[in-house]
């Protein structure tokens, strides 16, 4: 085996940082759901699709206008969360007493029904986006050339994940929130109307499935199958750095990221059982994720 | 008066646990629910609470029926919980727990802030940076009514505030309770243990069964207590 390029490696690494952004946001809007909701949402992958595909469909309806493509990630990434509100309200709510079953069956039908509603809208076909006219182009690292766009990635990541952090330890709605994911009977009680913050809370995790899906439309190809694959690697995500934990999402992400890339350079074909390996270890050394914590009866 | 209970049926799925529930509570008094455990003390909460609505029955408070409201709109219009077990949310400072329960005052209602708060309770005031699961059980159940009293409630429903506690802590919380009472909020108490509602009320209530089987003022209840003892000790 030869050694790769040392240069080469570093581009590697930068190629799973920006991958490990986009898992992030995907992850953390599902260990946010879950956190709050307790619904485990198979249907956050589909969810990223669709705001992949939307940006497709926005970006051509824009194609005069300046700086089409960040209107299409907005409005794309919105369509999405608004789809979320319109699943939580109308068909989540009255699941939420019935068993977790229920819960996952429904989320699950939702995976089946939005992939055939993209298979007939978009068909089989491969879609992508071009980069925004700002970023388009490289830069020179070590030799080798990275493209601005991922870098602009790789800084927006740690952006959103401060961000989120800092809502939700140092502001009233923060609060609200983790209090409803302790105890949301009391929280009613105390006169908070959970409803409204359990649809608030759907709306952003599915807004973040959506903007992931958009920004992720210039690097990835938009094709059918990009839902569960994502899902997927979600869900090891928020394994590996424990469910309900929001650094360790963003730890998780980090870890898989660097785990595919570098994977990929050292066994091509077997990178993606690296990353099932390690979720293995995880769950037999720490069940209950890196930075997670082990459940407790309330 | 302030709250009237009449005749409520509520069940917990198949099993029925209150039958004909009433009862009334006046502005300015503090009212004891006394029984044996599974007598339907907390579930006469629950139901007036809103999270366990009667099946049938009605429930006023200041006059308007609140049976099968939310709870929320319950907490809002003036009602506040201090549930069994505390239920304070662990993971949250002292702080945090009261400010997620910080609600605007109604006009003519009472307004407590943090500090008139933290007056009351002044051991809860160094620990504001602690968080909940990490209080004692006595400071826990400070915070809990704490946390109740931060949504300005005209009627404060308290469950088994006694429970678990060491006698000095119990005496201790009696006396802020009596505090709270000459300041003229008004209580409905459940208690197990009769002692400790016996200085507190004014007049009491004994459930069995899911049924009022004695009601009248502590003054009256005293001269004939023998006779009722079996109701209260398990």
């Amino acid at each position: 085996m030869t050694l790769p390029d040392p240069s080469f490696l570093v581009i590697q690494c930068l190629n799973g940082l920006t991958y490990a952004m986009f898992l992030f946001l995907i992850a953390s809007g599902l260990s946010l759901i879950f956190g709050v909701l307790g619904i485990l949402n198979f249907a956050h992958g589909s969810l990223y699709m669709l705001g992949a595909y939307f940006t497709h469909q926005l970006v051509s309806l824009f194609v005069d206008t300046p700086g089409q493509f960040w209107w299409a990630v907005i409005f794309g990434s919105l369509a999405v969360a608004a789809i979320g509100v319109i699943i939580e309200r109308f068909f989540l709510r009255p699941l939420y007493v019935r068993e977790e079953l229920n819960q996952l069956l429904f989320t699950y039908a939702l995976v089946l029904i939005f992939s055939d509603f993209a298979r007939i809208i978009w068909g089989t076909d491969q879609f992508s986006v071009s980069r925004p006219a700002i970023l388009k182009g490289a830069v020179d690292i070590l030799g080798q050339y990275f493209p601005k766009y991922n870098i602009v990635i790789i800084l927006l990541g740690p952006c959103i994940a401060f961000l989120f952090w800092f809502i939700l330890l140092h502001t009233r709605w923060g609060r609200m929130i983790r209090a409803a994911a302790l105890d949301r009977e009391m929280l009613g009680s105390l006169g908070v109307n959970v409803s409204r913050l359990f649809t608030v809370v759907f709306f952003v995790g599915a807004w973040m499935a959506g903007l992931g899906g958009a920004l992720v439309s210039p690097v990835s190809a938009i094709v059918p199958g990009m839902d569960v694959e994502v899902i997927v690697n979600a869900f090891i995500v928020v394994v590996i750095g424990g469910l309900g934990s929001f650094w360790g999402t963003f730890l998780g992400a980090l870890i898989v990221g660097q785990v595919y890339a570098l994977g990929i350079l050292v066994f091509p074909r077997l990178s993606l059982v690296f990353i099932y390996v390690l979720m293995a270890l995880v769950l037999i050394i720490r069940p209950w994720g890196l930075l997670g914590r082990p459940l407790q009866k309330r | 008066m302030i709250l009237e209970v009449k005749d409520i049926y509520t069940a917990y799925g198949l099993s029925q646990i209150l039958f004909g529930v009433s009862l009334k509570v006046n502005a300015g008094e503090v009212v004891s629910l006394l029984g044996r455990n599974g007598a339907g003390k907390t579930t006469t909460l629950r139901s007036i609470m809103g999270l366990t609505p009667p099946r049938s029955g009605s429930i006023k408070f200041k006059g308007e029926e609140i049976a099968g409201k939310p709870p929320y709109q319950i907490a809002r219009i003036g009602i506040g919980s201090v549930p069994e077990d505390r239920r304070i949310f662990p993971d949250l400072t002292v702080w945090e727990n009261l400010d997620v329960a910080i609600k605007s005052s109604r006009e003519g209602g009472p307004s407590w802030t943090m500090e008139r708060v933290f007056e009351l309770f002044p051991a809860l005031e160094p620990l504001q940076n602690r968080q909940g699961g990490f209080l004692s059980g006595g400071e826990q159940q400070m915070l809990t009514i704490a946390r109740a009293l931060m949504g300005n409630p005209e009627l404060l429903l308290l469950d088994e505030p006694s429970e678990g506690l060491a006698p000095v802590v119990v005496s201790h919380l009696g006396q802020q309770i009596s505090k709270l009472r000459e300041e003229g909020m008004t209580i409905l108490l459940c208690e197990q243990n009769f002692r400790f509602s016996l200085d507190l009320s004014d007049r009491l209530y004994i459930l069995e069964k899911g049924e009022v089987r004695y009601e009248g003022s502590m003054a009256e209840f005293l001269k004939d207590e023998d006779s009722w003892r079996p109701y209260l000790t398990v």
